[in-house]
């Protein structure tokens, strides 16, 4: 169970709003991607909600429980992968479950298998390719004990092919464990593909403008890309993103 | 013939620091007996060799001596060092504070405390590690803070997002990211361990061979000195390689990682 909910929350950097008067929930199981241009306050909502930042206003709620300011309580993929160098795959990827909780090596030796790492186990992260290294990232995300994923535009450095083999990978992965996600993307096409749900931000200050549930059937593969209904959702957030700058 | 020839160049690259050593020493060999140098002044190496096989019996036990009192001020050197940088990169108001005298004293020669050291604690051993430990601390100081300071941002910035105390941020993030420096920093500290024994010999000591050297510069025994300095680079040397190869085992994987 992890249910996530964000009460009003603000937050200026030197009287500067950038997060004003957010509020949103992300129930269990529940896939939740937040789309907003560069620089609206993405990653800010992520370290406030991972307790490195506390907001000027407003409160988190995980499970009807106060996390804010609190950490530790989400388990969260940065926007670069953040492996550590002197560590191998294996070692790494159990990194979230040593800081708090149990190491379980015959699940994590499994998780890497799934995500096509098999082999990789006793490698180090620089042998890797900045792909295989993201999802080294995720699979450390997923073993970490925590039910709420917070993602990071986890993609955005891929190329675009190894990025849509990236985004079906996740979907596959998350179909089978289920655990809540919070992905912050500024890419319509990953956030309409990926997502139960999609919330809008405008700049600064960042409010949530839209919030839209998504009608497409799971499992979803890359023909959804080409289907008239998702070429006509992209238009429509397209239109409301340019509206909103 | 190709093979061949990327074969001898290969042979080349690897040995051709020793290729210029043995030139040096043949030069100076041929000016020796061509200038006819007094032995004196400035022994050929067949002289300095030959004093070297032949001794071997009478300075045995000043070698031994200085190994063991370098290696024991390089691990007290070292180990202080290291207690020292992790308290204060943890106490970050005590580091503001001595941080920058502790770059600061990097400027001043240690060994002109040496003459202070032997007034207060005599000729015994204790002044020869204080003094060893002196030289070794400040390297093995500066290298770990700087180690714990260029700890990527973004790491710690994952630790702290997954919940790790400051414990475990030192143990699985920082600490582990200051190897390479540290390991920088006892490379440097191990070479001065050796002109720290020996210096501190100098001053005064029954046997090692900084006495050995004061005896045969005072005996106008050249080719003695000579022994002494070969013996005291082979140390150097010798203590390089092991610490380079227990950096090679210990951070192995870490090659490449900042590409
Ligand atoms: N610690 C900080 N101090 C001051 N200003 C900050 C700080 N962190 C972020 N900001 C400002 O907040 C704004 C939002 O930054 P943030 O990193 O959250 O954007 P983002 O939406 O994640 O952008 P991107 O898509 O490029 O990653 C920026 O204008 C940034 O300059
Ligand atoms: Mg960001």
């Amino acid at each position: 169970m992890s249910e996530l909910v964000a009460k009003n929350i603000s937050k200026s950097f030197n009287d500067k709003k950038i997060l004003d008067h957010l509020s949103f929930t992300v129930k269990d199981g529940e896939f939740v991607s937040i789309l907003g241009p560069s620089g609206s306050g993405k990653s800010t909502l992520f370290h406030l909600i991972g307790g490195m930042l506390q907001p000027d206003d407003g409160t988190f709620l995980l499970d009807q429980e106060e996390i804010t300011g609190k950490r530790g309580a989400i388990s969260y993929t940065p926007q670069s992968p953040s492996l550590l160098p002197w560590r191998t795959i294996l070692k790494n990827v159990v990194l979230g479950s040593e800081i708090s909780g149990q190491v379980d090596y015959s699940k994590a030796r499994n998780m890497l298998k799934k995500a096509g790492l098999e082999g990789y186990e006793h490698a180090y992260p620089y042998q890797l390719s900045g792909g295989m290294r993201q999802r080294v990232a995720f699979v450390r995300a997923l073993l970490s004990p925590q039910d709420f994923i917070c993602l990071d535009e986890p993609f955005s450095a891929l190329d675009e092919f190894t990025r849509l083999e990236m985004q079906q990978w996740l979907l596959s992965i998350w179909e089978e464990n289920k655990k809540s996600i919070l992905f912050v993307t500024h890419n319509i096409e990953e956030a309409l593909y990926l997502s139960d749900r999609i919330l809008v931000l405008s700049k600064k200050p960042a409010t949530i403008v839209e919030e839209y549930t998504l009608p497409f059937d799971r499992p979803r593969d890359q023909n959804l890309f080409l289907t008239d209904e998702f070429l006509k959702w992209k238009r429509m957030i397209y239109q409301v993103l340019q509206g909103s700058f | 013939m190709q093979n061949r020839l990327s074969f001898m160049k290969k042979i080349l690259r690897g040995y051709s620091p020793v290729i210029v050593i043995i030139v040096i020493l043949l030069i100076w060999q041929w000016s020796s007996l061509f200038f006819s140098i007094p032995k004196w002044l400035l022994p050929a190496p067949t002289d300095i060799f030959n004093e070297a096989i032949k001794g071997w019996d009478s300075y045995t036990h000043h070698l031994v001596s200085t190994t063991y009192l370098s290696i024991g001020g390089l691990v007290i050197g070292v180990s202080v060092g290291l207690i020292v940088a992790i308290i204060l990169h943890l106490l970050p108001l005590v580091r503001q504070a001595i941080y920058p005298l502790l770059i600061l004293s990097q400027n001043i020669p240690i060994i002109v405390l040496a003459p202070l050291l032997v007034i207060w604690f005599g000729f015994g051993v204790l002044p020869k590690i204080i003094i060893i430990t002196l030289v070794c601390f400040f390297p093995i100081v500066v290298a770990t803070l700087d180690g714990f300071r260029q700890t990527s941002p973004e790491l710690v910035h994952y630790m702290r997002m997954a919940g790790a105390t400051k414990g475990q941020l030192f143990v699985k993030l920082e600490f582990p990211h200051a190897l390479s420096a540290i390991f920088s920093g006892l490379k440097i500290s191990a070479t001065y361990s050796v002109m720290g024994a020996v210096i501190s010999e100098w001053l005064g000591a029954n046997k090692g061979i900084g006495v050995y050297m004061t005896l045969a510069q005072s005996s106008f025994r050249t080719d003695r000195v000579f022994v002494a300095i070969g013996f005291i680079m082979i140390l150097c040397l010798l203590f390089f390689t092991v610490i380079m190869l227990l950096e090679k085992v210990l951070l192995k994987g870490r090659r490449h990682t900042n590409e």
